[in-house]
């Protein structure tokens, strides 16, 4: 077994043979998610830092949840980590990268990363979460990334507006969709490349980004370097990694990502009766209101008396609004004080003091947003075990 | 001390690039450990399905009644019509027990 410094060193070293590289599987120790079947290894991998390994090829890789408690910003060696099929580019070089725009457009483009740099930057802070996050807790379970709630991560991401782009492309008349494509693909010419779309109004809303920057540094490779997309407010299956084919289409693109994957069921809040199948889907799209405690885990044991309740909520953009915290199971709620507002895409940090009494509490958090809309007590349900957001509870006794 | 050093290196490295161009990267994942339990049919199961991921992918899968052979079954279905892995219809079945068997 190597010591903490021993690791750092010999990943030092590995790093600077091969790139950023690691021969030696750096299995650390491992972890239980909450649910049954839930344990994992924790795993070191280059860029990062100790994250809950999911799968090896292609790699998955969950957020240690006690790193929401460290801020609004998830750090880039802390990001979760998310792909499809096995093709991944792990040799880049970023001055021979080039992003393509064509299609439906006058002048269809080439732009290198230093075309793309030279645009005027944008900067804005948002979620990027996963759509299967928290998918192990559905009830009944379902076939899928048996994810905890470490599937998201809050980051400020710098770049261009993707509507900037378009425009020196000049859209034509008559454009429905944009699709997007990234390096990474199958293993097999059979299985479906993973490529994603947008309506073109949303992709020339002036927020859709084309990021290459985060937390002020280059993108991690495995977070999607040198460029990918960024969907303020939407499921992080459209944040297209390594980002290098941009296309306009007079239709409605029916790639297997979009027309078969990823859909959720077309009803009132995009739920069935848990273990029935949905009548109509549609695609994925912006995430549902949640709200998490990160300072006081399930199970923990406290001292009776004063003890101050922090943790973030998002929603899909509009905004938090609200977040009230029940210590008595949900009879009585108070407001939480929200922190620093980060923009309306962003985790927004909550805190609350409050005064446990000696036994056992179950202690729940409820957002609200700018809409109106407020998590439910109970969870909802869809076959993909997508959009979870139940009012989350964590018991604890005071003793 | 030798940790110094390589920083030191690192850093007339990084200096040298950055003046020039932007640095290739070249990222190497951790070696893959991941296993299939062992059981009948194992082979099969090792000649299909690591082709296209780790074998993790399975493990982690829900368990208990409700995941036995059907939940298999369009599982493997699932990786032939949908990802077209090219798996013989010979070996559909095979794959599916042992799944079934196993995990």
């Amino acid at each position: 077994m190597l010591d903490r410094r021993e690791l750092m060193k010999r990943a030092g070293m590995a790093a600077l043979a091969t790139g950023l590289g690691s021969s030696r599987a750096l299995a650390l120790d491992s972890v239980t998610l909450p649910f049954d079947n839930g344990e994992r290894p924790l795993v070191r991998y280059p860029q990062k830092r100790p994250m809950i390994g999911l799968t090896q090829r292609p790699p998955q890789l969950e957020t240690p949840f006690s790193i929401f408690n460290d801020g609004a910003i998830t750090p880039n060696n802390a990001f979760f980590v998310r792909y499809h099929l096995a093709d991944v580019p792990y040799n880049i070089d970023p001055d021979k990268f080039t992003l393509e725009v064509k299609g439906k457009v006058d002048r269809p483009l080439k732009l290198s990363l230093k075309d793309i740099k030279k645009l005027k930057a944008v900067e804005l802070v948002a979620v990027n979460q996963c759509s299967g996050n928290s998918r192990g807790f559905s009830n009944p379970r379902v076939a899928g990334g048996q994810l905890a709630n470490g599937a998201m991560g809050n980051a400020r991401w710098r770049g261009v507006p993707l509507k900037a782009v378009l425009d020196m492309a000049g859209v034509q008349q008559g454009a429905r969709q944009v699709t997007f494509n990234g390096m990474d693909g199958p293993v097999s010419d059979k299985t479906p490349d993973f490529v994603k779309a947008l309506d073109i109004d949303h992709a020339r809303d002036g927020e859709v980004m084309l990021a290459y920057g985060m937390n002020g540094d280059d993108l991690p490779v495995l977070n999607g370097f040198p460029l990918r997309l960024v969907v303020p407010g939407y499921y992080g299956t459209y944040w297209v990694k390594h980002l290098n084919e941009i296309t306009v289409i007079d239709n409605v693109f029916e790639g297997f990502w979009m027309k078969s994957a990823y859909r959720i069921p077309d009803t009132p809040n995009n739920s069935v009766e848990p273990g029935t199948a949905p009548k109509a889907t549609i695609p994925i799209n912006r995430f549902t209101v949640r709200s998490f405690i990160t300072n006081v885990t399930d199970g923990a044991k406290l001292k009776p008396g004063s003890t101050t309740l922090k943790g973030i909520a998002f929603d899909g953009g509009k905004g938090i609004k609200e977040v009230a915290v029940s210590v008595d199971g949900g009879n009585t709620w108070t407001p939480a004080k929200l922190g620093r507002d980060l923009g309306k895409y962003s985790f927004r940090e909550w805190k609350l003091p409050v005064k446990l009494a000696a036994g056992a509490h179950e202690l729940k958090v409820r957002a609200t947003n700018n809409a109106g809309d407020m998590q439910p007590m109970t969870a909802l349900w869809n076959p993909a075990g997508y959009l979870r957001n139940v009012v989350e509870t964590v018991r604890v006794t005071a003793a | 001390m030798r940790h110094q050093i390589l920083l030191a290196l690192a850093a007339i490295a990084s200096l040298g690039l950055a003046a020039v161009q932007a640095a290739p990267v070249s990222y190497t994942l951790p070696e893959e450990t991941a296993a299939f339990k062992p059981g009948t049919n194992l082979e099969v199961v090792q000649n299909n399905c690591t082709a296209c991921h780790s074998a993790d992918y399975i493990k982690t899968q829900p368990r208990g009644e409700k995941f036995k052979k059907d939940f298999w079954a369009a599982e493997v279905t699932k990786m032939v019509k949908v990802y077209g892995a090219p798996i013989e219809d010979a070996d559909v079945g095979k794959i599916v027990e042992y799944l079934t068997a196993n995990y």
